[in-house]
């Protein structure tokens, strides 16, 4: 390791509603991987958008090369040396690769693009890299490895000298890491300042240095790799937090039937044979980290997506699901984790909302019955108890945790049995989050069972009566409420198989 | 994750992938068409019948080509059909009506052109409008500015037997025996090298690309997104200008108001091209074979005897299947 490169200093940043950074530092040196890991949610990408000038901070200072500086976009940034290797690639994929890397700043010939010498600069830098690839290939005919490839070419002909990783090893197979490893040592060897944002434990220890942990907007410590175990990492990342009112036994009756039983389901890369059960009057958690595939293995089994293979039980009968009509036919009802785009029509009333999914059962001849539909819609107003001044109330009007429960009663006319909950309190306050988490424990008294995805670690240890975690599409632990520990849980969801 | 192995061997041909399947395919389906016409109506296989599909080749591919740039960005311009008239009323009444210079009615045809695609530009790329809705108003506007420009009557451009009458030999020219060149030909190939070289050897139309292959990507990369947006639509004005001068050379009165339809000939040669609806891909070359394809329909389905409204029907299905290739192509593609 060598001099200190990069210093941030009592970061501070504030959405309305929350304090995403509270006073973070992070240092990075010349030759160094440093690690930045926490939960999600811990602030990691918000410090990282703040150092690029995506967000402009509202206290600490940045250092970089000596100099106070600050970034208003990720352009001045580059210019500077400070470059981003996204997970999502900025890539344009109907160009070559050779245009990509120098786009903005073309080779000319007189007034044209010189595309030959972009490509020959382009070999350059990818020899420099000891990477095969084509520069006059077209960008979308690459793996998305190879592609990272091409942003980390990228990022060095714009002479970086920092150089932040986020989550650069989530879509690539094991060769392409330890491609992606040797590229990264390289850098490192040659005096780059290297930020690794990763969620996978065993990576961090082979490729990392030091490690700084965020949680909760917050800094928790910087450790040397080497002098630290998994163990410390994992403490540092969960805390010590004591949380509120966590289950302590399964409510689920011994001898429950299986409701819904999903056997080996695959789909696409983000779903890798997942099998679980799920059992009559159970909440069934599914636990992860972002990206770990929990709702896509959710819009799989609902036939939102469609699955390449796997069998889907219910009440012990095989069901053919290919799309959501058949999921809502067998009586499954998915409350999406995006409410606005995927959940409720907002610019209806409560009761056009309520009816949406079982309308057929409130026509008179070719017409909807709006008095049917009214007294229907107001019997789950009362139910749920959705504070609204009445059932033609426009649902853009309600507050999300009161749209939350039209979701819900959508699905309670239509008699869903089973219900998925993805990310159920995702933008609620915090009275209208234990509101939710009251009806939940109803609906399951009532003989309803209900699958939660969560990435709250207090809502899964709060609700769950079995846990199920998710890695990167496969499932990596499944833990009954008594066993289940924030640690045990951090431990099965950084697990890479 | 598309990779090399998709495709077969012929797809994967390095002078294939040069030229591109669908060009390829163009080609022989032009000359499937011209046997098949050729066989099936004698009167097809004439001179007179290739002057025809010039005639139509002409403002045709002047306004596929500018309208390529709108696709490539990710947008259309539906503008082009009325503006085409619009402008050509605009300028040739200048001409007949109030005895201004050719040369006049010329430039003031371009500058219509150029004017609209400027405002259909801001509209998107400073407005924030959906390119269909903001053109679709523009279409609207140009059909009513000409009628009311010519006070509602139909405008002829000069005969070529009148002295104003050379720019009708700009296009198709008489030699002294009779025969008559279809020297527009020339003006269009000339057209489409000029603007294939912009598109693929210039900043401008590696930008245009660009917007259209990921515009947040584009911005990011410190582009000026706006400038390079607003552009393709001035483009496609000025082309929209230059088919409304090949229009009016070719053929007799302009009715005010007419024009509508057209840009879906224009816009369907360029995807039958190969241009992809949902941006960042495409070609002049692809979209003058794509053009060809509807002016020979356009002269050889009367032929054959097919009236009026079955050629609507035909063309429509030929725009379903290109643009169904299209879909499937951008499938592959994600």
């Amino acid at each position: 390791m060598g001099d200190v490169i990069l210093t941030m200093k009592g970061i501070d940043k504030s959405f309305p509603g929350v304090h995403a950074l509270d006073h973070v530092d992070l240092e990075v040196r010349k030759g160094e991987v440093h690690a930045l890991m926490g939960e999600n949610g811990a602030g990691k990408s918000t410090l990282m958008k703040v150092l690029t000038g995506i967000y402009s901070k509202d206290a600490g200072t940045i250092t970089f090369e000596g100099r106070e500086v600050e970034f208003t976009n990720p352009r001045e940034a580059q210019d500077a040396g400070i470059v981003i290797v996204h997970q999502e690639l900025n890539m344009l994929g109907h160009l070559t690769v050779a245009q990509n890397i120098f786009i903005g700043r073309e080779f000319m010939k007189g007034r044209l693009i010189d595309d030959k010498k972009m490509n020959e600069e382009a070999r350059k830098l990818f020899d420099q890299l000891g990477i095969d690839i084509d520069p006059t290939e077209t960008m979308s005919r690459l793996t998305v490895g190879k592609q990272q490839m091409c942003e980390i070419a990228k990022a060095i002909s714009h002479e970086a000298k920092v150089i932040i990783f986020d989550e650069p090893s989530a879509a690539l197979t094991e060769a392409e890491i330890d491609e992606l490893f040797k590229i990264i040592r390289d850098l490192r060897d040659r005096q780059l300042g290297i930020v690794y944002i990763s969620h996978r434990m065993d990576e961090i220890k082979v490729i990392t240095d030091r490690v700084t942990v965020m949680r909760d907007g917050g800094y928790v410590g910087t450790l040397i790799t080497k002098d630290c175990t998994k163990e410390d990492i994992i403490n540092m990342m969960v805390g010590r937090v004591i949380y509120e009112d966590p289950k302590t036994e399964s409510q689920v009756a011994e001898d429950a039937p299986v409701v819904l039983k999903v056997e080996h389901l695959n789909a696409g890369r983000m779903v890798q044979d997942v099998s679980f059960e799920l059992r009559k009057g159970e909440i069934l958690g599914f636990s992860g980290l972002m990206g770990a595939g929990r709702t896509e293995t959710m819009r799989a089994l609902f036939g939102a997506d469609p699955k390449q293979s796997g069998d889907i039980y219910v009440n012990g009968e095989k069901v053919d699901i290919k799309t959501p009509q058949d999921a809502v036919k067998h009586g499954i009802g998915y409350l999406s984790e995006d409410r606005k785009r995927f959940g409720i029509v907002v610019d209806k009333t409560v009761a056009e909302n309520s009816t949406m999914a079982s309308l057929e059962n409130y026509m008179k001849g070719i017409f909807i019955d709006k008095k049917k539909e009214n007294e229907a819609a107001q019997k789950y107003v009362d139910l749920l108890k959705t504070k609204t001044p009445g059932v033609d109330q426009l649902v853009v009007n309600l507050s999300g945790g009161n749209q939350q429960k039209v979701v819900i009663a959508k699905w309670l006319v239509r008699n869903c049995d089973i219900l998925i909950f993805d990310e159920p309190t995702r933008g609620i306050d915090v009275g209208a989050k234990s509101e939710i988490y009251h009806l939940m424990n109803e609906l399951v008294a009532e003989g309803k069972s209900i699958i939660m995805v969560s990435s709250e670690m207090t809502e899964i240890l709060r609700m769950s009566d079995r846990i199920i975690i998710m890695c990167e599409g496969r499932k990596t632990g499944e833990l009954g409420i008594e066993e289940a520990t924030q640690e045990r849980i951090m431990h099965a969801a950084t697990l890479r198989n | 994750m598309t990779d090399k192995k998709n495709g077969n061997a012929f797809t994967n041909n390095p002078i294939v992938r040069a030229i591109g399947v669908q060009k390829i395919v163009v080609v022989l389906v032009l000359i499937i068409m011209l046997v098949f016409f050729g066989v099936a109506a004698p009167s097809f296989r004439s001179y007179a019948s290739l002057l025809s599909i010039m005639d139509y080749t002409y403002y045709l591919a002047f306004l596929g080509i500018g309208v390529t740039f709108c696709l490539i960005t990710g947008g259309v311009d539906l503008s082009i059909g009325t503006g085409m008239f619009c402008y050509a009323l605009i300028g040739g009444y200048l001409i007949t009506k109030q005895g201004m210079p050719v040369i006049v009615g010329i430039l003031v045809t371009l500058l219509c052109g150029v004017i609209m695609g400027l405002i259909n530009g801001l509209i998107v790329s400073k407005g924030g409008h959906a390119p269909f809705l903001a053109t679709l108003c523009t279409m609207m506007i140009a059909r009513g500015l000409g009628a009311i420009f010519t006070g509602g009557v139909s405008i002829t451009w000069p005969l070529s037997s009148s002295p104003e009458g050379w720019t009708r030999s700009i296009f198709k020219f008489s030699l002294a025996s009779g025969t008559k060149i279809p020297l527009g030909f020339l003006w269009v190939m000339i057209a489409a090298v000029v603007m294939s070289i912009f598109l693929n050897k210039t900043r401008p139309g590696r930008y245009i690309i660009a917007i259209g292959s990921n515009k947040e990507a584009t911005r990011l990369s410190g582009i000026n997104v706006a400038k390079y947006q607003t552009l393709a639509y001035v483009i496609s004005g000025f082309f929209t200008g230059l088919a409304a001068l090949a229009y009016s050379s070719a053929f007799q009165s302009m009715a005010p108001g007419g024009g509508a339809g057209t840009e879906l000939n224009a816009i369907g040669g360029a995807i039958i091209g190969g241009t992809s609806m949902s941006g960042g891909s495409g070609s002049i070359a692809g979209t003058i074979l794509g053009v060809f394809i509807m002016s020979v329909l356009q002269t050889g389905l009367p032929k054959v005897n097919l009236q009026a409204n079955m050629q609507q029907i035909i063309i429509g299905v030929v725009l379903i299947i290109a643009v169904y290739i299209d879909v499937l192509k951008n499938k592959k593609l994600s």
